[in-house]
């Protein structure tokens, strides 16, 4: 048996669609057989892990939360894998974000006024535009692949984090534990209500409205797009692919700050040697369910954070390990880059040998 | 034995995981194909080595799962981005992310063990000689064999036909089609090379240079492998320059540290990686025609149309 694959004519927008849903059946299927390995009865697994944390308000009050940084990360790097500008260190940018923003209650902590949430968003945001900018330049001036200088960098963002919290910026009152001081109120991401959820969930919708709309109504999104599949053709029209690489890490690497800024200014409510589960990099498997669109990202960034959540609630019920969650991601893009082969290409299994079907 | 010494040793310890691994890859990238998931197959291998040495308390079958385990992992990938035709980077990316969510899940119970480590192969008479001789001839085994193996690889690459065909598929995959050679073929055996060698790499880690399992110990290496094949610009000699001199400088801070300079540790533990960068940099710049010595056809897929 032979199994070849027959370009398409054109595109399968059926397969567009069908292809991220084929992957979460794959998913869920390996699922199954990973609970029962573990030994633990697979249908009440899928149920603790994937619905469960639907059925509650409690809860989806954290899906959302957990979803925001996905969301913001993944939209933002949605558009450079668009312009194929490969950020990989966006775990990076949203730690410098992070710092940046915190550098507000750390350093001028009398400051109180409306607008020091405000102001701490803004260099948040900041904060990921420099540290993305190191390898857009980079790249731009000598060539440097930007995908080993973005996530080298991840390390030294984090390295420099560690630094910080355990030397100059550790509370002095905080019994020698490497963490800052902790936010107060006004330092804090305001809450809808009596919920738990933060304004920086809007801001993730937000964002991905934004750049869903910038992607397919301007010129820059065409900009975008063209540079992406066609540079040669995109220079014949006067983009610079040069420009592209800066927009596009300026766009990923802000998004990614803020996201860094929301989270500390929101659920950790203080800078730690360690902010966060890897939003960063889980973000890129959410660009790619989302299929590289903003608004298909929302959908992909909710059904990640229903894994993070999923995988909390299995260590409790079964004492399966948190760690379960990431193996779940990583086997979901592995299932989304496979069936995106079905886009483009027909499968032909056939029977006959080699020769005969041509 | 004395303090320069003690750092010349830890310096070829910490620098073989770096070589072999960034061979296996100059290997894969020579074929054509980049696999952006040396860290999830080295760190596969690290889990696998370590996990296979303990329960069979044997260091050498404990190398030999490492080695299975990277090529496991790299046949995931050239099933993805050879068969299946899907984007080299992005399934790359992929392979690094499900090896270190699946070596965590796996290694779970490994935590906090202690592991068991490679012999030392003393090379006799020439072991006993002052200062060289623990140094030079009595490494463990796989240390030599980083070496060798460099050796082999490039008089493999540039003094066989095999290496001929290996060289033709990556810089002309069309022509080396309609001269008959099956691409697919020759890449997927160079996409195994480079995945055995992760995972010796990986191995090496768990089994030599650290004997224990902690949760990412690789730490980055296998990225920093991939940046040394482009700092070698696909030569393979050029990789033992670079692998000792990233080496050195990961030791280097190490050294600093324990001496007690006033240098934070953070600031010492991220050179490494902005080295990493810096090297890129120059490298790039001043072979602006970089472009030119890599593979042609490197990251690009390939769909015989029979």
């Amino acid at each position: 048996m032979r199994i070849d694959l027959i370009k398409r004519p054109e595109a399968s927008r059926l397969m567009a669609y069908a292809s991220p849903l084929l992957a979460v059946a794959l998913t869920l299927v390996t699922g199954v057989i990973i609970f029962a390995v573990l030994g633990v009865p697979p249908l009440k697994g899928l149920y603790v892990y994937f619905i469960d944390p639907l059925t509650s308000a409690w809860s989806l009050e954290k899906l959302s939360l957990k979803a925001a940084p996905l969301i913001m990360i993944a939209a933002g790097l949605s558009v450079a894998y668009r312009a194929n500008v490969w950020n990989i260190g966006a775990e990076g940018q949203l730690t410098m974000g992070a710092i940046f923003g915190a550098s507000i209650p750390i350093l001028f902590n009398s400051w109180q006024s409306p607008l020091t949430i405000v102001a701490m968003l803004l260099l948040g945001i900041l904060g990921g535009m420099l540290w993305g900018l190191i390898p857009a330049l980079l790249k731009v001036k000598t060539g440097a692949n930007e995908i080993l200088t973005s996530l080298m960098l991840v390390y030294v963002a984090q390295l420099f984090l560690d630094w910080l919290v355990r030397g100059p910026w550790r509370d002095p009152k905080g019994y020698n534990f490497p963490k800052s001081v902790t936010f107060e109120d006004w330092q804090m991401l305001p809450t809808f209500g009596t919920t738990d959820v933060h304004y920086g969930v809007a801001l993730a919708v937000l964002a991905a409205v934004a750049l869903w709309v910038l992607m397919s109504f301007t010129l820059k999104g065409f900009e975008v797009r063209v540079l992406g599949t066609a540079p040669r053709a995109g220079s014949f029209a006067g983009f610079s692919p040069q420009r592209m690489v800066i927009f596009a890490f300026l766009v990923s690497g802000g998004l990614a700050g803020l996201a860094g800024i929301c989270e500390i200014a929101g659920p950790v409510e203080e800078l730690q040697p360690v902010i966060s589960p890897g939003y960063g990099f889980t973000a890129i498997i959410v660009a790619f369910l989302g299929r590289l669109n903003p608004i298909g990202v929302v959908v992909a960034g909710l059904a990640l954070a229903v894994s993070y959540l999923g995988g909390e609630e299995a260590h409790t019920a079964f004492g399966i390990s948190d760690k379960a969650a990431r193996v779940f991601q990583g086997l979901l893009l592995f299932y989304i880059l496979a069936c995106d082969t079905l886009i483009l290409y027909r499968v032909q299994i056939s029977t006959k040998p080699k020769g005969a079907t041509a | 034995m004395s303090p320069l010494a003690q750092v010349l040793l830890t310096i070829i310890t910490a620098s073989t995981p770096l070589l072999i691994a960034a061979i296996g890859e100059l290997v894969t990238e020579r074929s054509g194909v980049l696999n952006l998931g040396v860290e999830g197959m080295m760190v596969m291998g690290a889990v696998a080595g370590f996990g296979a040495a303990l329960t069979t308390g044997s260091p050498l079958v404990g190398v030999l799962a490492s080695i299975l385990a990277g090529m496991a992992m790299a046949a995931i990938f050239a099933f993805l981005t050879l068969k299946l035709v899907s984007n080299q980077v992005a399934t790359g990316l992929a392979l690094t992310l499900l090896g270190l969510g699946l070596s965590g899940l796996i290694g779970e119970s490994f935590v906090g063990q202690p592991g068991l480590r490679l012999a030392h192969l003393a090379i006799p008479g020439l072991s006993d000689l002052p200062f060289v001789g623990p140094i030079l001839f009595g490494q463990d085994g796989l240390v030599y064999l980083s070496i060798a193996l460099t050796v082999a690889v490039s008089y493999g690459l540039f003094h066989t036909r095999l290496g001929l065909i290996i060289r033709a598929v990556g810089d002309s995959h069309g022509s080396a089609h309609a001269l008959g050679v099956s691409v697919i073929g020759v890449r997927a055996v160079c996409v195994l090379f480079g995945g055995a060698c992760s995972g010796l790499a990986g191995g090496y880690l768990s089994l030599a240079y650290t004997p224990q399992w902690i949760e990412n110990m690789t730490a980055g290496r296998g990225w920093i492998a991939l940046a040394l094949v482009v700092f070698s610009s696909w030569q393979p000699y050029r990789l033992i320059i670079g692998a000792y001199l990233f080496g050195a400088v990961g030791v280097l801070g190490f050294v600093a540290q324990a001496v007690g300079i006033g240098i934070p540790s953070q600031f010492l533990s991220s050179l490494p990686y902005i080295v990493t960068v810096l090297a890129l940099v120059i490298i790039s710049k001043r072979t602006l025609s970089a472009r030119a010595q890599a593979p042609a056809c490197l990251g690009q897929p390939f769909v015989p149309d029979r």
